[in-house]
Formats: structure tokens, sequence, C-alpha cells
């Protein structure tokens, strides 16, 4: 077990490499109740919504959900989240460890009349995430339910919401469910889908899909001192929705391109280059590892680095610290892989 | 032979006449997670007692193995190159890591499977 945002997780339950597979081949099912939930009250929910994060809501509509990024004044990245838009209002799904923050920032920024309700431990979340997660799961109520949308449902015979999304590339759901009900769903997706290669899967597994999809993990590939187009993220911000929260750095970044961007790196096995590793082309330090790991999937480490912009293009290779030598690193087109989440996209994520 | 000995940094160690064979506990692999690559010294390296001998990766981290004994490294698990999942699925066997021809005497802080189960127990 590890701490993770003051949650104790299980880094894998069997083997991370054999739950990698599971979620690549089959599926895995993972345990993201730490993830912060949110429920917006109240008719300015919108509003209050569009004004706060990056990406313009008015682009989806309710029953469908959206990857969102909230920043500071200054267009450093607070969090990265999911809004749903729901029949009954908005639920917001927010990273573990700035739970707390978020709810302050939303908090601090509603008007009168919209309410945040932190929802984090009366429901509960499950990921079931693989290529073949649409056939396992045991469920009603899902049929051509699209990439990014979401709609009540029952699960092994329980009420729940269950939205097509997820942080591993591949297709899959997310479940929300009442705390109460959710051991007896996880316990029935399970006994519905082992037989078929899925397995339960821990944080380690979570870490390699979501970093071969290069799917950016706060606290490691962007915080505060990183804006989206650094991040790689400028896609989320739509500037011409009108006013936001960060609207007016963010402007500037763009209009003179950001210093750093985030790039993709692949080094020989056994050379794994951790987060905060220097990187160095030509001998001159260029940047900093934000994620790195060994992909069982595919049979080599790979890397984010946030480098200068311009200095790594995709083919050239550069130098990364490993235990203190440099060892060789290519540059890669990312995503590293690309899974079943895009043929389950009618809707691309990147809309 | 002796029974299996254990060091504060969870190295185990067999020590058979002056060969001293060497691996990593079944709970270091279990705290370490899934191992990718080790990084191991050739035959004929003197080691001391306590001094970094190579790195074990795992998915979560690299961590730093110690020789748990004074001597030269005789014969080093070639396996470990292309299966160093055999550090978690047989810590004890076919997981073991190198031998060492002992010179002088055995350190005096090794523990007993007793000993070192109530470290780990309590999570020193």
């Amino acid at each position: 077990m590890v701490d993770f945002g003051g949650w104790e997780l299980p880094q894998q339950y069997t083997s991370i490499r054999d739950e990698h597979f599971a979620v690549r081949r089959s599926a895995g099912l993972f345990d993201i109740s730490h993830m912060g939930r949110f429920k917006l009250h109240g008719d300015g929910s919108f509003d209050f919504l569009q004004g706060l994060l990056t990406n313009d809501l008015s682009r989806i509509g309710p029953g469908r959900a959206q990857y969102n990024l909230m920043c500071n004044e200054r267009g450093g990245i607070l969090d990265d989240l999911v809004a749903y838009w729901g029949d009954d209002g908005f639920i917001v799904v927010v990273n573990a460890s700035n739970r707390e923050r978020d709810l302050e920032w939303m908090r601090g920024h509603a008007p009168a009349g919209v309410d945040v309700e932190d929802r984090t431990f009366e429901q509960s979340l499950l990921a079931f995430q693989g290529p073949e997660a649409e056939s396992l799961i045991p469920a009603t109520g899902l049929k051509g339910l699209p990439y990014f949308g979401f709609r009540p449902g029952k699960v092994a015979g329980t009420s729940a919401l269950v939205s097509r999304t997820g942080y591993t590339g591949e297709d899959g759901f997310e479940i929300f469910v009442t705390a109460d009900r959710v051991v007896q769903v996880w316990d029935a997706i399970l006994a519905h889908a082992a037989k078929q290669g899925a397995l339960p899967a821990g944080l380690g597994a979570r870490d390699a899909t979501r970093l071969e999809a290069a799917l950016r993990l706060y606290g490691n590939d962007m915080d505060e001192g990183v804006n989206p187009y650094e991040a790689g993220l400028g896609w989320t911000v739509r500037l011409d929705k009108g006013n936001f929260v960060g609207r007016d750095a963010l402007a500037s970044v763009k209009s003179e391109g950001p210093k750093r961007t985030l790039v993709g790196l692949k080094t020989a096995a056994g050379d794994i280059a951790r987060h905060g590793a220097a990187v160095f082309k030509g001998g001159r330090r260029i940047g900093t590892v934000t994620s790195g790991t060994h992909s069982f999937f595919l049979g080599h480490p790979i890397a984010l680095a946030m480098v200068e912009v311009a200095s790594l293009r995709v083919g050239e290779t550069a130098a990364v610290d490993v235990r203190g030598r440099q060892a060789a690193a290519e540059t890669v087109q990312l995503p590293f892989y690309r899974g079943s989440a895009r043929s389950a996209a009618a809707t691309p994520a990147k809309s | 032979m002796a029974g299996r000995l254990y060091t504060k940094s969870h190295e185990w160690l067999v020590v058979d006449g002056k060969t001293v064979t060497v691996g990593i506990t079944d709970f270091a692999q279990s705290q370490l997670g899934d191992v990718v690559f080790l990084e191991l010294p050739n035959a004929g390296r003197k080691l001391d007692a306590g001094e970094s001998f190579g790195v074990v990766e795992s998915v979560k981290a690299a961590s730093d193995l110690y020789s748990p004994a004074t001597g030269r490294v005789t014969a080093v698990n070639d396996k470990l190159a292309g299966k160093p999942e055999l550090i978690n699925s047989d810590p004890y066997g076919d997981g073991w890591i190198l031998r060492l021809e002992m010179a002088g005497e055995l350190p005096n802080d090794l523990m007993d499977e007793s000993a070192y189960k109530k470290l780990t127990e309590t999570g020193a």
C-alpha cells in the first residue's frame, strides 16, 4: 500500500506487469475513489464553471463530460479535471491531492446561489478499462454510450452513473456508485470478467497505462508553475469563449508562444529516467523528466520531459540522467501508445 | 550449511564455507514491486561489507544493493539479465543475485530469520 494524496492505495494487487497487460488486452478494474467528486447546485453553475475553467462547456451538453483545466490568474494549472453536465447539475472530478485546495478555490469563486458540495465520501468511483471493457461489464443501459458520454445505468444490478471515460488510453467506463454498494459492484464485475482475463489493477498499472497514453499527471507533469500550453494542453484552452480565470495571462502565453514543452523520451532497457532527472542535449541542460517508468507493454522505459521549446524534435537524441550517469534517450511521438479509446471516440476527446 | 541470514538493508545471504550467496528478501521484492532491471558488478570485483554493489530498478524506484559481507565476487546470476522478474517470483531461489568468496569474518550485525521478521513487522 502507498500513500496517495492521503489515501491508502495498492501499488499492485498481484503484479504490475500482469495488471498492465490485463488493461491493454482485456480489462482492468481500478478503485479510483480517492479522486475528489464535487456536485454543483444552483442555476448559475454553468456560468460559474465557464468563468473558472479553461475549456468551453457550451461545446457539450447534458449527458456529456469534458476534460478541463482550472488555472490561477497567472495561467498556472491548479488542477486538471473532468466536468460532467448532468440533468440535475454539474459533477466535477478532481485529483485527490488537490481536493481540498480545489474545494476552497471553487467555493471562494462561487457566486451567491451556487453551492459546491463535496461528495467524495458518500460516493465511490471505479474505473473498468480495456479493449474488452464494453463486452465484459455486467451492466445494462449503456448501449451506444459515446466516448465522454455518461448516463444512469445499472451495474451488477446496482444503480450507478456510468461514464465512458478513463485514464489508460483504453476504451472503458468510470462508475459512480454509492459507497455502501461499491464492494458488491467491484466483486460482481470481477466475478463476471475474470474468466476473460480481467484483473483488479493498482496504482502501478494506472501510472504505466496513463503514461503510455501520455495522459498528464498533476503534481508530476504539471503544477501551478506550468501553464496549459507548456503541458501540451492548449487544446483545452478556449480563449474565445469569454472571460475566465487566467484568460489574460494565457492569451499572452499563446501569442508569445510557450518557452517549454512536454516531449516523449524512450530509453534502453534498464535506463528508467525518473521524475526530476535532468535532460541534456549537446552537453547543455535543456529540461527535466516529469514522469518515467518501465513500460512492460512496449518493452522499454518511457518518460515525459519538460524541455525548452524546439530543443528536441521527434527522432532526435538527448541524454538523460539515470542513476548518476547520462543515458541516451530518443525523442518519440506522443502518445507512446494509442489504445482502444480512440476507436470508442465517437466524439474525440480533443474536441 | 547455515541458515539464511539477513541485513538491515534487506539482503539475504547463505554461507557455505567461504562461499556466500546473496539476494534480496521476499519483503524487499514485495516492497519494490515488479523488478525490471538489475545493474550488477562483474565477477572478480572486491566488495566490502556494506558497500553498494549494484542497483535494482523496479517500476517504482531504483534501490541500491549492499554487500552483506567482505569478499570477491565469484559469480553473478546471469539469468537475471533476461528475467529480472525472478527477483519477484523466487527471491530465495532462482532470483539469487551473486556469490562472494568471503574474506575474513561475517559482520556481527546480521540477523536470523526471527530477528529479520521482527524488523519487517515493526517497519524499521
